[in-house]
């Protein structure tokens, strides 16, 4: 007979900034029904004052000022509230603010303005929150599927467009698919260790690798698995396909929200099952876990396809795709680096730090692609970015500022968040995938500084729209960019309290 | 688990292999064949068949499936809970409101956009 859990082991109070975020995603789907069509911008701004409020709160929780719960349990300890989760709300939070904003004007201007959009997003977002909180490989799964689910219907948002319904369907049952793998994962190792609880399972692997337990290769079978699940969500190589048809054929709005959040989400995941649940899963006692040369090997072919096939690409959107492939290699090597104990919480660390210089950035750059977007979907090119810069100054100065970030040079946040990378790399004694790191960095400059060229040093006609929401989108996340590049330890400092291992 | 309980899990799918396979065999080898017509007709419960089977039709009632998939899995989540009830306590009873309210959002959206009315 298991125990019944009374109402005070709910700890509801530590699932606030979350929970709060669903009821209201609730309430603003009942209230979107009574707002008229013609005057949906009233819940695209309950939607945006609502993640302002929780977004304050967040940051508030981040910087310590008040305690939110802060490494407390709640539902039995399927749910975790510590530094970790106060920094991927905050960065699932700020995407969402910024998704919002980019995605308004854009909506109403090619006619696809309903209300669920935002719905839609917010909910995604709480899946991107419920990872970060995962104790349980329940939970991840549930978020993962809160997250995804939002995103294919997004996806195909442009209805009755056939790319968008393409990119939704591709999106869909490649999705499903993927989520098969990680359950069958999960159902493994449920299988070696007898729990689901991370917590649990770090003892059982414990056990299992000390040779007190059997079940080795049952545990090892669902890591795997669990991890293909994963590098589908993160668009890791070999599972990338579906990243480029996706992005392409997708709203762009979509794009700009989608490419960080799922990410976010992803890697959440990632450094929550293995970098927390299956650390001391090694070969031997004392060894590095058994998954890290799996993981960097992953990292250094999708930094390699990323970056190399991105030089050819045509359409920005699609490059995007390619580049956001590359970036999840980055941040895998961070998640291999997590595999040596000693490096474990630098790891993490830089993966937070990558994540949130990632989140400005893209989000940036998808939003520039947004301005010179026409309403039927076109001028999505590379000949769209020229002569940006004599018609729209601040406008290329921005895209100009993202592309420099996405390349990693200094002064910017990219830079800071490949630096913490890299570092954690050598600390974990990974010195192939840090130099294949810093070479195809080199590889991706020529791709994103020819954007720049484009917009500085040819001339082409140029009809952009930059209503006042997109622009402050591109202000805050180059601001944000900037800041992020300059001061750096303000975010250093913050990430400083993620610990994921589990001590004794 | 030791290679011994390996074992029984390998009996037990051969036993799960036999028990469909076994008497479709059986059906071939004993049944009796004297085939006509109306025993080759396409069987459709009982009713005549009309037409071919590559034809158009609405895909409008995916939404009460959907609906019915939702409330149906809501029951059989209430029913042992129902059971239960006594020596789960407050806790439970907060779970559940959680959920169904949850579905009451689901079920007041589909409704309000239209989706119950066959039109």
């Amino acid at each position: 007979m298991f125990e019944v859990p009374g109402l005070g082991d709910l700890n509801v109070a530590a699932t606030l900034p979350v929970t709060s975020l669903v009821l209201g995603t609730c309430i603003l789907l009942i209230v979107d029904l009574f707002v008229p069509t013609d005057r949906k911008h009233i819940t695209a701004w309950l939607a945006a004052l609502g993640i302002g409020v929780l977004l304050v709160l967040a940051l508030l929780a981040l910087g310590e000022i008040t305690e939110f719960g802060d490494g407390e349990e709640a539902f039995s300890g399927m749910f975790v509230a510590d530094a970790f989760t106060d920094m991927i709300n905050v960065i699932a939070l700020i995407t969402a603010l910024l998704g919002v904003m980019v995605a308004y004007n854009y909506l109403e201007r090619t006619g696809i303005q309903r209300g669920e959009y935002y719905v839609l997003l917010l909910f995604a977002t709480a899946g991107v929150m419920f990872m970060g909180a995962a104790g349980d490989l329940v939970v991840v799964f549930v978020a993962l599927e809160l997250l995804s689910i939002p995103l294919y219907i997004l996806s195909g948002f442009r209805r009755p467009q056939e790319a968008s319904e393409e990119s939704a369907l591709k999106y869909f049952l490649l999705g499903a698919f993927a989520s098969g793998f990680l359950v069958y994962g999960i159902a493994l190792i449920y299988g070696a260790t007898g729990t689901t609880n991370l917590h649990d399972i770090w003892q059982a692997a414990g056990d299992i690798v000390a040779g007190h337990k059997s079940g080795r290769f049952l545990l090892l079978g669902g890591a795997g698995l669990a991890l293909v699940g994963l590098g589908f969500k993160v668009a890791a190589v070999p599972f990338h396909m579906w990243t480029p048809d996706v992005y392409q054929g997708a709203p762009t709005p979509v794009v700009a929200y989608m490419s960080v959040a799922a990410k976010a989400g992803g890697f959440a995941a990632m450094a929550r099952v293995l970098a927390s649940g299956l650390s001391n899963f090694a070969l031997d006692p004392g060894e590095a876990a058994v998954w890290q040369d799996t993981v960097w090997l992953l990292a250094i072919l999708t930094m390699l396809l990323g970056n190399v096939v991105a030089i050819v690409q045509t359409d920005l959107k699609r490059l995007l795709a390619y580049s956001s492939i590359a970036h999840a290699g980055y941040i895998l090597i961070a998640v291999a680096a997590a595999g040596t104990a000693a490096v474990a919480d630098e790891a993490v660390q830089s993966v937070a730090i990558y994540l949130m210089a990632y989140a400005l950035t893209n989000v940036g750059a998808f939003a520039v692609i947004v301005a010179v977007e026409r309403d039927d979907a076109t001028n999505t090119g590379l000949d769209s970015m020229r002569g940006l810069a004599n018609a729209r100054p601040w406008l290329a100065a921005a895209m100009a500022l993202f592309m420099f970030s996405l390349t990693g040079i200094p002064l910017t946040a990219g830079f800071v968040g490949k630096w913490f990378v890299f570092k954690a790399a050598l600390a974990a004694d990974l010195i192939p995938a840090a130099v294949v790191g810093v070479v195809t960095s080199l590889v991706s400059a020529f791709y994103y500084l020819r954007i720049v060229w484009l917009m500085y040093f040819e001339e082409s006609e140029v009809e952009v729209s930059t209503p006042w929401p997109l622009a402050w989108a591109i202000g805050v996340a180059s601001v944000g960019t900037l800041l992020l590049g300059m001061l750096p330890y303000i975010l250093t400092d913050m990430v400083r309290e993620i610990t994921l291992a589990f001590g004794g | 688990m030791t290679l011994n309980e390996w074992i029984f899990v390998g009996l037990f799918l051969m036993a799960g292999w036999m028990l469909p396979v076994v008497p479709l065999l059986l059906g071939y080898w004993l049944a009796p064949r004297r085939p006509n017509p109306v025993k080759k007709q396409i069987y459709e419960c009982g009713v005549q068949t009309v037409g071919s089977a590559w034809v158009q039709f609405r895909a409008q009632y995916y939404v009460f499936a959907l609906v019915f998939v939702a409330f149906d899995v809501e029951l059989v989540f209430l029913f042992p809970w129902a059971l239960a009830y006594n020596k789960l306590g407050l806790f439970a009873l907060f779970e559940m409101a959680v959920f169904i309210l949850l579905l009451v959002v689901a079920l007041v959206y589909t409704w309000r956009k239209g989706a119950l009315e066959w039109s």
